[in-house]
């Protein structure tokens, strides 16, 4: 077992309408069977209800999953959120349906990275590792 | 040097990350405890325990909102089960407490039980130790639900919830030891469902077998104790586990078990036993902590290589396990007295 002292925390939330979480919870298994902890909050998060939950549980990062296409409103909103908590350190990704245009100007609002449907677990946890080893 | 102020004054980013500190075990989290351990001893600790699948959470959150609606804060702690082989876990009883977003007047957090057995984590009781510092009027305690052995909750809480289902368990299950001694309110969840008459029956029938009148733990870790200063007086005050129905869904039934914790919590005051198990859970825990100093110091003195010595002997069968350790501990005596010679 990873020594727990280097445990990385990780939110993972659904904002938003749309009922899909099947992606979500793969991503959290995942993470899971990398040796993280994941905060698993369900369906139809608000942007208020994932920063509050971040602080409560300080976690490393936050996973957003969103497939309404809603990503360029409440993306930078639960950004600022966070922020405002005073938890600009910790690191955002985002996946679901993100059209390749949208991107950058979720990158300029302080998203880490961003996930399609193709990407491997794989990807992800070394993102997400990465991420977090680099800001510690 | 830790400054307790942010703690003590509500800053629920501070109360975050001191939480992370302590989990990890980190050498900043011992400092902090110290401090913030004179301001203790205030909240009334609640443990909720029971089978997976009889609606732990969504009673958790049942009950926040009602101590809510009568101006209590609450501190929610929810552990769940780490996996034994990746160390990772998924921590899901948030989503059954969606309805306490967005109220400062809640504070939950999610525990990885992180290799510890019993129900809790090694470190909840000091989570449970910054919560009740920071203020809080009453502390949650959700154990993973595992099953019969989770007793550790009788040691952490001062109301312990013990949580059925009609339909979990026969009434053989029910008189089992355990989990049902430790009970000081039993609340049969899912009332609404047709064989929940039968589930309070079997348990009605149980109680008087499976209750004992006192608490005595038989743990061996206590047995040298010297007996209180002020035992509960035989056949006096003695509290008999309730038995409230309810259905969490639909938040019914959860005033009266509020009700009914609000009188166990009297009674703990009213009749010393509050005093007692705070005695017993402070001795525990200081035996705990003696332990485990003694035992790293040890390990320290010894160095690897007796250690591993003994390790290869016990693995060749030449000496067994409670022998190897005795002659460790002897070598150690001897260091000790030598060391004093020398000073």
């Amino acid at each position: 077992m990873p020594d727990s002292s280097t445990k990385i925390r990780v939110l993972v939330a659904k904002p938003g309408l749309d009922g899909h979480d099947r992606g979500a919870k793969i991503i959290a298994r995942a993470l899971r069977d990398a040796g993280m902890e994941v905060i698993y909050t369900g369906l139809r998060q608000t942007p208020e209800m994932i920063a509050e939950a971040a602080l409560q549980e300080d976690v490393d990062v936050v996973g957003l999953s969103i497939l309404s296409g809603a990503h360029n409103a409440l993306v930078p909103r639960i950004i600022e959120l966070l922020r405002a908590n005073g938890l600009g350190d910790v690191r955002v990704f985002v996946g679901g349906i993100v059209p390749d245009d949208d991107i950058a100007a979720l990158k300029a609002a302080g998203v880490t990275g961003v996930f399609g449907p193709g990407a491997s677990t794989e990807t992800i946890i070394a993102a997400v590792r990465e991420s977090v080893i680099s800001n510690r | 040097m830790f400054d307790p102020t942010p703690i003590l004054s509500g800053d629920r980013r501070a109360l975050a990350r001191l939480l992370t500190r302590i989990e990890n075990g980190a050498p900043e989290a011992e400092a902090a405890l110290a401090a913030l351990f004179p301001h203790t001893g205030r909240a009334h600790t609640l443990g909720v325990t029971g089978p997976p699948g009889s609606g732990k959470s969504s009673l958790v959150n049942e009950l926040a909102k009602a101590l809510r609606a009568r101006g209590q804060t609450v501190a929610i702690v929810a552990v769940d089960p780490s996996s034994p082989f990746t160390g990772g876990a998924i921590l899901g009883d948030r989503i059954r407490m969606r309805d306490l977003s967005g109220d400062r007047g809640v504070f939950i957090r999610s525990m990885a039980s992180r290799g510890a057995l019993g129900g809790l984590a090694r470190a909840t009781s000091e989570v449970v130790t910054a919560l009740d510092a920071a203020g809080f009027d009453k502390i949650l305690i959700e154990t993973i639900g595992a099953g019969q052995a989770e007793v550790e909750i009788a040691r952490a809480a001062q109301t312990v919830l013990v949580v059925e289902a009609p339909g979990l368990g026969d009434d053989v299950q029910a008189i089992k030891a355990g989990i049902l001694e430790i009970a000081d309110v039993l609340v049969v969840n899912k009332a609404d469902q047709p064989n929940a008459d039968a589930a309070v029956r079997a348990l009605r029938a149980s109680l008087d077998l499976a209750h004992p009148a006192a608490r005595h733990w038989t743990d061996g870790a206590h047995h040298h104790h010297a007996p209180h200063p002020d035992p509960l007086p035989a056949g006096e005050a003695i509290w008999i586990p309730p038995i409230v129905q309810t259905v969490a869904i639909q938040g019914k039934g959860v005033d009266e078990l509020l009700e009914v914790i609000e009188k166990h919590r009297a009674h703990l005051q009213a009749s010393g036993e509050l005093a007692r198990r705070e005695r017993e859970r402070l001795s525990h825990e200081l035996e705990t902590r003696l332990r485990d100093t003694l035992l790293a110091g040890l390990l320290a003195r010894l160095g690897n290589g007796q250690l591993s010595a003994a390790l290869e002997r016990v693995l060749a069968r030449e000496l067994d396990p409670t022998t190897a350790a005795r002659q460790l501990a002897e070598r150690f005596k001897t260091q000790d007295s030598n060391s004093k010679l020398e000073t």
